[in-house]
């Protein structure tokens, strides 16, 4: 093992929790709000999911390449990486956001309204805690999978554990490929453990 | 002035005819049945009351006002709504189902607790052993038993059954029925009840208007229905007449 592997470890690690801390927060930011809208304008499900649909279609590194040339969004670095993990961690989000709402009896949200509950006591106190586990789920899949295609932002120059498995292709060297592979699989893994505990500790009823 | 009157109201889906220009009155204290064959439109003109559906034309007025001109989410808290599938908040206690009115009416917490307490023994639940539980820890004629106190809790001045004792079994539905007519004997509250049960109706309605595809063919008391001779009337009449097929050559 070289001097200094396990530090880059470390570092690159950090470095790619933060990549994905940032795209994670943005796609929830964007995600549910917009799947909210969603359950509301069935008219627009359609196109907005049949786009989120096409970008998670689209193979992660031609994803990476398109967006190099868009101007202002494009170019190389952690920007253009992190816009590519969005639009890939939009899809569970958004749908699940959709189909967890949806889901909700539709006898306790009949009872809701005529109980006197306005659009956003309904939203707020019926409809988002009972479809916070699926939600949740939607979450867990997005960060698993952000976690695994983040690896793919070091080919744009966005950094993290891709870095040592790029390298590793490139210098043939199975210890660089993992020292990226393995800490990867095991922040995946912790991420997953960690959002399925609150899945449960939150879960309605 | 009448709890509520439908004038001429008509409700139309695409191009189905759902109510047939309903006129008619429901005076302060009395159980109005809306009985009728499924499909007849009596859940239709149930939703009219409490805002959940606006008639295509025509009007429907709680204590003299139209429901267009009523800012909809007081028209429906002042409006107990109970309906077959109870629809209780899975997420929230007993307790938290029954006082969701008041808190949302932004009552005190120490009163909502008694409300809470005094409602459940209305039902015949005992608050200390209900209160704390899951709507999915009950039967399903507890469950109603809350749906009931649940729309009591703001004391309404109106009531609306939608069906609420169809999915019980039969002995628990004629238990829930005897409670109806007694806390209707103690609180003297309007109501207006949907059933298609004909017994149900005869028992519970001080008045019966039967639908028959959206238009309402007769409205009378027990005594007048059971005389007449109206054909839907009739239909409706026949069905008690049928008794237990014993012995059958």
């Amino acid at each position: 093992m070289r001097p200094g592997l396990f530090e880059d470890i470390l570092n690159l690690s950090a470095e790619h929790s933060v990549l994905v801390l940032i795209a994670m927060a943005f796609a929830l930011a964007i995600g549910i709000p917009v799947g909210i809208v969603l359950t509301r304008r069935a008219s627009w499900r359609g196109w907005v999911l049949g786009f989120a649909n096409v970008m998670q279609t689209i193979p992660s590194l031609a994803l990476f390449g398109f967006l190099i040339p868009i101007p202002l969004i494009g170019g190389i670095g952690k920007r253009t990486a992190i816009i590519a993990l969005v639009l890939y961690a939009l899809l569970p989000i958004l749908r699940n956001t959709l189909a967890g709402i949806l889901g909700v009896d539709q006898a306790v949200r009949e009872s809701a309204i005529a109980m006197g509950m306005t659009a956003r006591q309904l939203l707020w106190q019926v409809e988002l805690p009972l479809a916070a586990p699926i939600i949740l789920a939607g979450v867990r899949v997005a960060t698993v999978t952000t976690i695994g295609t983040a690896t793919i932002a070091a080919a744009i120059g966005g950094g993290g554990l891709g870095v040592f498995i790029f390298r590793g292709i490139a210098s043939v060297d199975s210890t660089e490929i993992l020292a990226g592979a393995v800490p990867a699989a095991l922040l995946a893994l912790l991420s997953d453990g960690g959002l399925s505990w609150i899945e449960k500790r939150f879960s309605p009823a | 002035m009448a709890a509520v009157e439908f004038r001429n109201v008509c409700f139309r889906i695409g191009g189905n005819l759902i109510l047939d220009n309903l006129s008619f009155r429901i005076e302060a204290g009395e159980t109005l049945v809306l009985l009728g064959r499924s499909g007849s439109g009596k859940t239709t003109a149930l939703k009219m009351v409490n805002g959940l559906l606006f008639p295509s034309s025509g009007e429907v007025l709680v204590e003299g006002r139209p429901t267009t001109a009523c800012n909809v989410i007081q028209l429906r808290r002042g409006i107990g709504y109970v309906i077959q599938e109870v629809g209780l908040f899975p997420h929230f206690t007993i307790g938290q189902n029954v006082g969701l009115v008041p808190r949302l009416e932004g009552w005190p917490e120490e009163k909502i607790a008694a409300r809470i307490k005094d409602l459940l023994q209305q039902v015949g639940l005992d608050p200390a052993k209900f209160e704390n539980r899951r709507p999915r820890e009950l039967s399903g004629g507890q469950r109603q038993r809350v749906g009931v106190a649940r729309a009591l809790a703001a004391d309404p001045r109106l009531l609306l059954f939608d069906e609420p004792f169809g999915a019980l079994d039969p002995i628990t539905r004629c238990e829930l029925q005897d409670q109806f007519l007694d806390l209707r004997n103690t609180l003297h509250k309007t109501s207006i009840f949907v059933t298609h049960d004909v017994r149900e109706a005869l028992r519970l309605g001080t008045r019966i208007a039967l639908l028959d595809h959206g238009k309402l063919e007769i409205l009378a008391t027990p005594e007048e229905f059971l005389r007449s001779e109206a054909p839907e009337t009739r239909a409706f009449c026949e069905v008690l007449e049928l008794g237990p097929r014993m012995n059958a050559p």
